[in-house]
């Protein structure tokens, strides 16, 4: 298989976006390497193919958001946004994420091994999120479809106004959110989660994470809430 | 959106090239702040009774042109004071070995255009308006030597674009503070200073944080607590970064809304909004990187 490598240090990051948006074929499975990233911003953003994209580095903002089909690995930590908005494929982050990672995404699979910071997984909307590390607060905000994956700690408002998102945490969460609740583990959820896991490339015993899902008390406007009247 | 920077070397050979390491750092954040930017230089303190201002000109009548060398003879004749001045274009760093309090009434009564801009016996501070690139330019910022410093790139958000609104902001001796953020309470706070005697140069929101957190420390807080009550009152979003003559400190909002990371070899920490303005240190890529936490302290003693 053909190896491509762009050195950001030499060439612009638009030439090696633009390669990697127009130039490659249908279902076009190459490898390509990503050197000297140094913090850019928008790195391999808005994939629509089966490529593999290896960042040799830290990368910045918004790191394969939007991704389609493709899979990017980042060696090294991510900016804010990483994978926001993710359709499909995978993006795995080798150090930390900064906040607002796998923002919105309706698809694919984010694994971060280190930590992720604040809003991770926000208004998820079907993707899976697999953090190695701890996650910051207000994760899994409003998030509506999908599973998020902690193996350490959360901080506060984990899963504040879920939807049907799930979430499974192995450490503590240092609050919940308004109508997340810890749930009894299914035997379905014991299922996803050792494929999780295993998709992760972590060991972790599924036996030792917590569900946490939505208490549905606010799908609906209940008028007498909070009235003292 | 603002930048900031911030580098501390560990090791002494580095107080040399401290701005030469810090000037890319400065430029990595133009995006982030392309309408002013400013620099605090922490070195070796001046003896015990001397103090050093930095003084700006560019509000004066003269500008650039200031006739810095006669207001040293001016001085002498009046005060009788003997001092010394280091002048870059329009900033100038004006030392003396009396106290700061009589120099500062004299300057205002005669020169109430020259804005002072810091003082102390560590700290030398330039800003002004224009991009990062042009404004260390300007001022030679990668000739400047010492300790620790302070930086930052401005896109304004909250008050005008001027020389006086650029940040470090300073208050007090040896203390200044560099913001990304906007508070939404400055006003309550300079409320709660007026009281005590404090006065203010701006109406910029930045400038009520700085005067608040070098209000606890003259109060006798030690720099933690002043940085505890800092989260008690001031509301919105920041991350601050403030130097002292012996420290760096770093704290972001409990929203985490503004960036910041860190850097650290045995050789030197070093703070900026992003990444990218770290990419270019020596040994960075065996560094320990990691992402400040929101509402934690982070002192780093130089």
């Amino acid at each position: 298989m053909e190896r491509l490598s762009f050195d950001l240090a030499a060439s612009s990051l638009s030439d090696m976006n633009r390669f990697l948006h127009r130039d490659l074929a249908d279902g076009d499975r190459r490898h390509v390497s990503v050197l000297n990233p140094d913090g850019a911003h928008n790195i391999a953003v808005g994939l629509n193919h089966p490529v593999t994209v290896e960042v040799h580095g830290h990368a910045g903002y918004y790191a394969a958001g939007m991704n389609k089909h493709a899979t990017v690995v980042i060696h090294g930590s991510a900016g804010t946004g990483v994978a926001e908005n993710m359709m499909s494929g995978t993006v795995h982050v080798k150090g930390f994420a900064s906040n607002g990672a796998g923002a919105t995404a309706h698809g694919g699979l984010l694994v971060i091994d280190g930590d992720a910071g604040l809003r991770c997984g926000i208004s998820l909307k079907g993707g899976d999120i697999v953090v190695g590390g701890s996650v910051g607060s207000f994760s899994g905000f409003m998030a509506q479809a999908g599973r998020m994956v902690i193996c350490g700690n959360a901080g506060d408002a984990l899963g504040d106004s879920l939807y049907e998102a799930v979430i499974y945490i192995r450490g503590t969460a240092k609050s919940l959110g308004a109508d997340a609740q810890f749930e009894d583990m299914t035997d379905a959820d014991y299922a996803a989660l050792a494929e999780l896991l295993s998709k992760a490339g972590l060991d972790h015993d599924p036996k030792s994470f917590r569900r946490i899902a939505s208490a549905r008390s606010l799908y609906h406007w209940n008028a007498d809430a909070d009235q003292e009247y | 959106m603002c930048g900031i920077v911030g580098l501390l070397v560990k090791t002494p050979a580095l107080k040399e090239r401290l701005g030469e390491l810090m000037v890319p750092m400065l430029i990595g954040m133009t995006e982030r702040g392309p309408d002013s930017a400013g620099l605090a230089v922490f070195a070796d303190p001046l003896a015990e009774g001397s103090r050093k201002l930095s003084l700006y000109s560019g509000l004066t009548d003269e500008g650039a042109d200031f006739n810095w060398h006669g207001l040293t003879h001016a001085l002498k004749d009046h005060l009788d004071v003997e001092a010394i001045i280091d002048v870059k274009n329009n900033h100038a760093v004006l030392s003396f070995a009396v106290a700061p309090d009589m120099i500062k009434r004299w300057l205002r009564e005669h020169h109430p255009k020259l804005h002072i801009l810091s003082t102390g016996r560590t700290i030398d501070l330039y800003k002004d308006v224009g991009t990062p690139a042009e404004v260390a330019e300007r001022y030679d910022f990668k000739s400047m030597k010492g300790s620790h410093l302070v930086g930052h790139t401005r896109m304004a958000t909250e008050s005008a674009v001027t020389p006086d609104r650029a940040h470090p902001f300073t208050a007090g001796e040896d203390f200044c503070l560099v913001h990304n953020g906007s508070l939404s309470n400055p006003n309550d706070i300079r409320r709660k200073l007026q009281p005590h005697g404090i006065h203010f140069d701006t109406d910029n929101d930045t400038e009520a944080a700085c005067r608040f957190l070098e209000w606890r420390l003259r109060e006798g807080d030690e720099l933690e607590a002043a940085l505890q009550r800092g989260f008690d009152e001031m509301d919105g979003f920041y991350t601050f970064l403030m130097g002292t003559p012996d420290k760096l400190a770093l704290i972001r909002d409990p929203f985490a809304c503004k960036p910041a990371v860190v850097a650290e070899t045995d050789d030197y920490v070093a703070i900026a909004s992003e990444f990218r303005s770290l990419a270019h240190l020596p040994g960075v890529k065996h560094a320990h990187v990691f992402e400040p936490a929101p509402e934690e302290m982070y002192v780093w003693n130089a």
